[in-house]
């Protein structure tokens, strides 16, 4: 299942945002802006990076993954099923009472998922406690996160960015979807969370700054990662909201709605 | 029988220390605090499973929530203000909502933490808890009982508030003393009145119940140091075979130990119920004695409620 060549991984990227856009859709709701930006990093730790079985997705071996930004579930379900932790034609029951696929991910309802997150800023502690314990049980498993630029305005994820260097998480790779806007407009507009690379230097991160929409600079800098040593890293990627989708790229509107029916045709003609 | 006065905190540590040598998956984490919450008797033994997570009570629970989902049994210490208040998000969100193996042992609850006043007295944190699903909510009234109930939720695969306070309370059970989580104890007979107490409130309770025998007035004592679940069976049983009802607490009467029992008795056997706790008011600073004066929660406030 693990895919290798780049085209191989933009192709799964695509589906992953066909799921994207069928999910939202369907729902009449949900988040697809940051679920789009966020499409080509997901390919690639799904199918290439992390260490997982989706016919044993409680393995303790397995890398652990926290979607802190948990709005962006409409990114990790489609993922997840592609990956096949569960069946595709679920995508179109997303956010219905009789599915599993919350709103927000929910870790006892969906298998593949690590952790419940939604209410924002508590993923990277999250992962932080996974990387520890997994320090303490003598298991070489590592440990993924996604925040979002505007995530990182909660206080909480500074004091886990301590936390993550003082106990030397080299298992822990934290990933910033950077694609400056959050719902009431740009970063920097709204609460800067720039410079996002000093910050995390200085807090004592190995930090990579990266095209988070290209497929070859998201490998090399997960391979890097790897290579760290007594500390944690921090990979920056510059990605644009809603990727993939024109009439979704770039804008904040579409942070939180769903496409009508002809917009969806659109879109799923864009993505095929 | 009186052994002396023990802080339950004191109780805690020591039967943490039990605790991490017998289950290597316990680990322990404080938040700045692990000289005042003896998290740090603990550390001393195993340092390698302490983390001192420095003053940042909201990642300090998001934390032990990541490691629990990787089989870790974590307990995670502060004063119930930063405990139960500050992280409450992370509480709902990260810890019960998954429902995920993790023991909040706060300590320094209520009023009686004393001179640090009203910033420091956590007097909501049983309403808001025990509001939360999936969380089990203790509280316990002296040494041999914390020391119980540590080993015991432990032995739960699910989230736990322990709420323990400041003051150094007199033992009242003996080593035989069986508790279970879920039951309250029963202590005496009597039918003029039934005193509904927890934590610190209970030694107090007792002390009523004997001054009152002096008088010829006959109360029980009912020590619910399990607060969700609450004994609805106990309570019932209480409300039909005593004439008085009363709850003492440490705490807000809104939404604490009276509203709980209050909520089963509505339901089950509608009963006058008389609430002593924090009457909807912030704490102050003062001796935990004199604060327990002054909030109407002691033997006094009991015995006259009882004698007319």
């Amino acid at each position: 299942m693990e895919v290798n060549s780049i085209e191989e991984l933009a192709k799964k990227a695509k589906e992953i945002r066909k799921g994207i856009i069928e999910a939202v859709y369907n729902a009449k709701s949900g988040h697809p802006g940051g679920s789009l930006s966020i499409a080509d990093i997901m390919a690639v730790l799904y199918f290439r990076e992390l260490n997982i079985d989706p016919k044993n997705p409680t393995w303790e071996d397995r890398d652990r993954f926290v979607l802190s930004k948990g709005h962006c579930s409409p990114a990790l379900y489609s993922t997840l099923a592609q990956k096949g932790f569960f069946d595709i034609a679920e995508i179109k029951n997303f956010r219905n009472i009789e599915s599993n696929l919350q709103g927000h991910p929910d870790m006892k309802k969906i298998p593949g998922v690590d952790m419940s997150t939604g209410s924002l800023g508590q993923g990277l502690s999250v992962a932080n406690g996974m990387a520890i314990a997994g320090k303490l049980n003598n298991k070489n498993y590592r440990v993924y996160t996604i925040l979002g630029d505007g995530e990182i305005e909660e206080g909480q994820v500074w004091e886990a960015a301590m936390a993550s260097c003082k106990y030397k998480l080299d298992n822990l790779c934290v990933i910033i979807d950077n694609n400056n806007l959050q719902i009431d407009g740009t970063i920097e507009n709204v609460m800067s969370s720039y410079p996002i690379n000093e910050k995390f230097k200085s807090f004592g991160f190995e930090v990579i700054c990266i095209d988070g929409n290209d497929i070859k600079e998201i490998l090399s800098a997960l391979d890097k990662a790897k290579k760290v040593k007594d500390r944690p890293t921090c990979i920056i990627a510059k990605t644009l909201k809603g990727k993939g989708v024109s009439f979704m790229e770039n804008k904040v509107e579409w942070h939180g709605k769903a496409p009508n029916e002809e917009q969806y045709k659109i879109a799923i003609e864009e993505l095929s | 029988m009186e052994q002396e006065k023990k802080a339950p905190r004191q109780s805690y540590g020591e039967a943490l220390l039990e605790l991490g040598k017998e289950n290597e998956n316990i680990v322990v984490l404080d938040a700045d605090l692990a000289e005042a919450t003896k998290t740090r008797i603990f550390a001393k033994e195993f340092p390698e499973r302490f983390f001192d997570m420095g003053i940042a009570e909201q990642n300090m629970i998001s934390t032990v929530a990541g490691m629990a989902t990787c089989g870790k049994i974590p307990f995670a210490s502060t004063f119930a203000m930063f405990a139960a208040g500050r992280a409450y998000d992370q509480i709902r969100n990260s810890i019960c909502y998954p429902k995920l193996n993790v023991k909040i042992c706060a300590t320094h609850a209520g009023v009686t933490v004393g001179e640090d006043g009203a910033t420091h007295q956590m007097i909501e944190d049983i309403s808001m808890m025990r509001t939360l699903p999936n969380m089990t909510v203790i509280s316990t009234s002296d040494d041999i009982q914390t020391k119980w109930a540590v080993r015991e939720i432990s032995k739960i695969d699910g989230p736990v508030y322990l709420r323990l306070g400041r003051l150094a309370v007199p033992g009242i059970y003996d080593k035989n003393q069986k508790f279970e989580i879920g039951k309250a104890v029963q202590i005496g007979e009597g039918t003029d009145a039934t005193i509904f107490a927890t934590g610190v409130t209970v030694s107090e309770a007792i002390k009523a119940k004997e001054e009152l025998e002096k008088q010829n007035i006959h109360i029980r004592v009912v020590d619910i140091h399990t607060i969700k679940p609450i004994d609805k069976e106990t309570i019932i049983k209480c409300a039909k075979e005593t004439k008085k009802l009363i709850s003492i607490e440490d705490h807000n009467i809104i939404g604490g130990l009276g509203t709980a029992i209050s909520e089963v008795l509505i339901e089950k056997y509608p009963t006058k119920l008389i609430k002593l706790g924090i009457n909807d008011t912030f704490g102050r600073s003062g001796k935990a004695e004199e604060l327990m004066k002054y909030f109407k929660i002691t033997a006094e406030d009991i015995i006259s409620l009882c004698s007319n």
